[in-house]
């Protein structure tokens, strides 16, 4: 199946969840050495449920709308399921055949947003 | 060169006869003479090589022996300064460790900001252990070496000098023979490490002629097999390095007290080797030799020019081509972008839509792009002597349908 559909597309040109929070509890950067994409969360968790999330960065349309996709996702979901989402779910979401060339580009957002959660916590 | 007949010699152009290869800098397609080859050794002699009292293992030796042979006279070498390696990476990091014992802190070793990673992360490494000074030789807005800029880093500290002969990503050649004259005359006792990666497949190498210490390249770049290596070395550098590797066949003798290692080139050829793999080499290396490395550069400059005036006719500023812009001073390589573009949708998009495989990414270069470049990524073309310009038709094609999806 093509890899660029339409949904894809509109999430790539128009990301969801796209800038930077003013206030999060949590934080993180990551990047993929081998297309240089770079991917930052900032999430605002309250009572372990993900209030509001945000991420900016450079990157492929695959990254980016996975990223944007996901976030969506999320947003106003608990923290346990946030950390329980695989890389099928991610394939589901996107809804399409990723293979082992571009899965990394697909997994980079929900694995930053994951370490945000887990190791991520601004001390205040 | 008829290249309908070049394009014969690939099986893997006859399973898929509409794939578009423009990605040689990464591996070169592999000729059926040297599949041919591997399999001759797995069929017919296929015996470990200088330890067998048999027939096969005799006829695996002097198979494996006469590639050296091929290697030494390819690169005007002696046979002893013909060590065979995994790879271009293997060579490079046997060099620098094995000359560790010989960095102390008051030391400099200088590479340049072209450098691959497997030309850069083993001297900075080898610097962070010795603490001697990493110094990096900075590139021209043009993409060249800046060649005042790297003899000024050359002073009579400087232990080592590694470079590039032809940078994966700008395509830049490097005048070795003439920065090594220059560096001599400044310190005759810096070592020179070239690595040869991407230049081995594109133009004639001789190391006496350049006069560089060590010089490193991969056969799979020379239509050679994965997993095979040259380290070249002076001999009086060779016999002064560490083995890295210490195991069967480099010894001499092994006592519980000690051990004495072998002559060159073996006390540097531990283990097993790749042994199908290196005795393959000698037909890769015929076949380069049956084009003539005139031809192929005369084959090269014709589709970098019809590549780049294509790139620049149909996409004008949109496009950002890296590197020098003199043809005559670049090899078979074109890095660019194009609008703001991610080089991995670009490189998904031909393949998927064109059959065309590009490069995309760092290619291994992450200081030159994020540092000189100031890019997050590149997508790289890259030929070879079974390209044509109907190649790059197909691939220009491509890439305008790759700014219709994207755009």
């Amino acid at each position: 199946m093509d890899l660029y559909q339409e949904e894809i597309l509109e999430h790539y040109h128009h990301p969801q969840n796209s800038g930077k929070l003013n206030n999060p509890t949590h934080e993180r950067c990551a990047n993929n050495p081998t297309c240089g994409d770079k991917i930052c969360v900032t999430i605002d968790v309250i009572n372990d449920v993900i209030n509001d999330i945000n991420f900016e960065g450079e990157g492929c349309a695959i990254s980016q709308a996975a990223t944007s996709m996901v976030t969506d996702k999320i947003k106003g979901d608990t923290v346990e399921n946030a950390l329980a989402i695989t890389r099928d779910d991610i394939i589901d979401i996107l809804g399409i055949e990723v293979g082992i060339g571009r899965i990394r580009c697909a997994l980079l957002g929900i694995e930053t947003i994951q370490k945000a959660l887990e190791y991520g916590k601004i001390k205040k | 060169m008829d290249i309908d007949a070049i394009k014969r010699d690939y099986d893997i152009f006859t399973r898929d006869e509409s794939l578009i290869y423009l990605d040689s800098c990464a591996t070169s397609l592999t000729p059926r003479i040297v599949t041919a080859k591997l399999l001759e050794y797995y069929n017919s002699y296929n015996a470990n090589i200088a330890r067998g009292a048999y027939k096969a293992s005799t006829k695996a030796t002097e198979e494996f022996e006469m590639s050296r042979k091929v290697v030494a006279n390819f690169l005007n070498a002696q046979l002893e300064e013909v060590v065979f390696t995994s790879g271009t990476t293997a060579s490079l990091n046997m060099i620098a460790h094995g000359l560790t014992s010989q960095i102390s802190n008051t030391d400099n070793i200088v590479v340049t900001a072209m450098e691959h990673h497997a030309n850069f992360i083993p001297w900075q490494q080898l610097c962070e252990h010795t603490h001697a000074d990493f110094r990096v030789a900075p590139i021209t807005d043009d993409g060249l070496l800046d060649t005042d800029q790297l003899l000024e880093l050359i002073d009579e500290n400087t232990k080592i000098l590694a470079l590039t002969h032809v940078s994966n990503v700008l395509g830049t050649i490097n005048p070795i023979k003439e920065l090594t004259q220059k560096v001599r005359a400044k310190n005759q006792n810096t070592l020179i490490v070239v690595d040869a990666a991407q230049s081995v497949a594109h133009m004639k190498l001789d190391v006496a002629d350049v006069d560089c210490d060590f010089l490193a390249f991969s056969m799979h770049k020379l239509f050679g097999p994965t997993g095979v290596g040259v380290l070249y070395g002076k001999k009086e550098h060779l016999e002064k390095l560490t083995p890295i590797f210490t195991g069967g066949e480099m010894i001499q003798e092994v006592t519980t007290a000690c051990t004495t290692f072998r002559e060159l080139p073996h006390r540097l050829e531990a283990g097993t080797p790749h042994i199908a793999g290196v005795i393959a080499s000698q037909e890769a290396i015929a076949y380069a030799k049956s084009f003539g490395f005139e031809k192929i550069r005369e084959h090269e400059k014709e589709l970098l020019t019809y590549c780049t005036n294509n790139l620049v006719e149909n996409f004008g500023d949109d496009i950002k081509i890296f590197g020098p812009c003199d043809i005559s001073l670049r090899s078979g390589a074109i890095s660019f972008t194009l609008k703001n573009h991610h080089p991995h949708d670009i490189a998904t998009i031909l393949d998927d839509k064109k059959n065309v495989a590009i490069r995309a990414g760092q290619h291994c270069a992450m200081p030159l792009h994020l540092e000189t470049l100031k890019t997050n990524a590149t997508a790289r073309v890259s030929f070879s002597v079974y390209n044509t310009k109907a190649d790059i038709d197909a691939f220009i094609d491509g890439l305008k349908k790759v700014d219709e999806i994207l755009s």
